[in-house]
């Protein structure tokens, strides 16, 4: 069953038509890769689908739910996470805090009990810190919880930007160049992560253009070109595909 | 545990003080210190605004003028004129009335400081979302601006309603009885008693607001003032969430309001003033926007000096200087001053100074 399906979606900035009558659909617990050179709307699909921009027309039902009109934070609380393409760390906050910040749609407290420590918060804090830093342990990073996330490495930081996005427990995960800026080794684990993630029943999202990892995970692919679709399929048929080849080879 | 380990140091300066002016015979320092404790109540509320939320009230004296004239106004009209309407007679038997005798020795029937209080108190959070609702929706500082207008409303208003008592603001406020014999007056009996109150009511909200800050509700407005869209990605209400600790701020400032009247058993149209919420953006800002205690120790420091009118004539002088010096100089307050950034802004006066030349 589609757990996301995009059905005739337009974005238009002005005149520019960012993502221009595009559908597709992507089936629960699978990995599904958007392509396209730059400046093809892949982010902005991203923002379309996350609420963080309205469509201009369209439909993009998650869940048997339509997704528009609503604000990011309701989409957030529907179990749509995501990561950002330019990395979005909260200033002045711990790895750890970050990826509590995570937990927010997943927990209750609100002013009066947490300025009071009523005990259910006091419970609810402990498990709080225990799911944020079992997460930075998955992802290897828990010796860097305490540290100020903006002050870690660009790949830490990443990681820490995934926990966070998980900590939501999410159904769906959007990844916006998860491997941009990592070496060939770092993207490799990083390709393996997706797939431990997919395994754990969470479906995949995610922007990419290291082809090798994208053709190595995704169980499907669509390419973008000037806002439109122009293929989906199987990565072997988007290898062979003579219009997908035309795009790349003419960048 | 960790967060609370300063208030050890905290309590020892309080007692400290306390015995120091009690050995020098100079116990008149501890008003002026109960006042700059009122005072630190709304600027530690206004913190967690601008520091957390990332949002700037210039409006808080006014959330301080509504409490301190509710409950002025209220403990002080007398209602015996009007014992047999049935709206005080209900007020009356809910236990909300109390009796008293005024300087000539009449007798007044009036709303106890409890209930005057809670009305305070009810009125800030109304205000605080009417004017917040609006402006929170948009990005941007419309709060500072829509504060802004309704600090200079109320002052006009407390200034011009005879109710009020217009220039003269209303006097012979009674004691607010908290419970048993302890009660906030500024009797010179009690100034002892009336600073501890002051300073333990000013570590109750301290505690709360740590707490606050420490906490899922803290980490959302933190993670608002770091990146707001990855926060509203997160799943946060940011518009609610801003709303809210903007509200929390109201209450505070208009609970220093409250308490500060009656102490002072007095409260004029001064404590209304624009200038009054300049001075407590600029104390917050000088103790480092993010800093609870940063905010507290400079607001109990540059209080209590201007009380004792260390400043003189350049009293709100002083707290713009101070503001456009933190502006350029020390973002991040003076307690974590960056002398190689006061270093570099201070040549590149010099350099742009010399091409003008
Ligand atoms: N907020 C915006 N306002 C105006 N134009 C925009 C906005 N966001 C994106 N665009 C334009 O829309 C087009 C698609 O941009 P988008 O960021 O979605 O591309 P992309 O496929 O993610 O590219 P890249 O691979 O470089 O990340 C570009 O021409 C871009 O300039
Ligand atoms: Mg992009």
């Amino acid at each position: 069953m589609a757990l996301l399906e995009l059905d005739s979606v337009h974005k238009r900035f002005g005149g520019l038509k960012a993502v221009n009558d595009v559908s597709f659909a992507v089936e629960e617990k699978s990995i599904k890769a958007v392509i396209g050179p730059n400046g093809a709307g892949k982010t902005t699909l991203f923002n379309l689908i996350a609420g963080s921009l309205p469509s201009t027309s369209g439909s993009i039902v998650f869940n048997g739910q339509e997704l528009n009109r609503r604000k990011p934070y309701q989409i957030a609380g529907l179990g749509i996470a995501r990561t950002f393409q330019n990395i979005k760390m909260f200033n002045g906050m711990t790895a750890l805090e970050n990826v509590m910040v995570g937990r927010h749609v997943q927990s209750r407290a609100g002013f009066i009990s947490s300025m009071f420590r009523l005990p259910r918060t006091w419970q609810e804090e402990k498990d709080i810190y225990t799911k944020a830093m079992g997460l930075l342990d998955f992802l290897e990073i828990g010796e860097y919880a305490n540290m100020e996330a903006t002050s870690l490495s660009f790949g830490q930081q990443r990681a820490v930007e995934l926990a966070r996005a998980l900590a939501l427990e999410p159904t769906l995960l959007l990844l916006d160049e998860p491997a941009a800026g990592l070496n060939i080794y770092e993207t490799a684990e990083v390709g393996r992560l997706i797939t431990k993630i997919r395994d754990l029943g969470i479906t995949v999202l995610l922007v990419e253009h290291d082809m090798s990892l994208v053709m190595d995970i995704s169980d499907e692919i669509v390419v973008l070109s000037f806002g439109e679709k122009i293929a989906e399929g199987l990565p072997v048929d988007i290898q062979n595909n003579s219009e997908v080849i035309k795009v790349y080879l003419g960048e | 545990m960790k967060k609370y380990l300063a208030f050890i140091p905290f309590f020892l300066f309080v007692v400290t003080v306390h015995l120091l002016t009690s050995w020098t015979d100079t116990l008149y320092y501890l008003t002026q210190m109960t006042m700059s404790a009122y005072y630190c109540l709304l600027i530690i509320g206004l913190c967690v605004v601008m520091g957390y939320a990332g949002q700037i009230s210039l409006g808080h004296a006014g959330f301080f003028a509504i409490g301190g004239y509710i409950s002025a106004a209220l403990t002080t009209s007398n209602l015996i004129e009007y014992r047999d309407l049935p709206l005080v007679r209900l007020l009356d038997s809910m236990g909300m009335l109390m009796t008293g005798q005024d300087i000539y020795g009449d007798t007044l029937i009036v709303i106890t400081p409890w209930m005057a209080c809670l009305a305070a108190v009810i009125l800030a959070i109304l205000l605080a979302y009417l004017i917040g609702i609006p402006a929170l929706k948009l990005k941007g500082h419309y709060l500072a601006m829509a504060t802004l207008g309704f600090g200079i409303i109320i002052y006009r208003i407390v200034l011009a309603t005879p109710y009020f008592g217009e220039a003269d603001g209303i006097a012979e406020v009674p004691a607010f009885v908290l419970f048993g014999d302890i009660s906030v007056s500024g009797d010179f009996s009690s100034r002892v008693s009336n600073y501890y109150i002051a300073w333990i009511l000013l570590t109750l909200g301290m505690v709360l607001l740590i707490n606050l800050i420490d906490s899922r509700v803290g980490r959302a407005l933190r993670a608002i003032h770091g990146a707001e869209d990855a926060a509203d990605s997160m799943g946060v209400d940011t518009t609610a969430y801003k709303l809210n600790v903007f509200v929390l701020s109201a209450v505070f400032a208009a609970l220093a309001g409250v308490f500060m009247t009656h102490y002072n058993g007095s409260i004029g149209p001064s404590e209304a003033g624009v200038m009054k919420s300049v001075r407590y953006v600029a104390i917050v800002a000088v103790g480092g926007m993010a800093h609870l205690w940063g905010a507290l120790i400079m607001g109990i420091t540059l209080n209590f000096l201007s009380l004792r009118g260390v400043f003189g004539t350049y009293d709100d002088a002083v707290f713009g200087v101070i503001l456009i010096f933190i502006m350029l100089f020390a973002p991040n307050g003076l307690l974590r001053i960056n002398f190689r950034h006061v270093a570099t802004q201070l040549l590149f006066f010099r350099r742009a100074g010399k091409k003008e030349a």
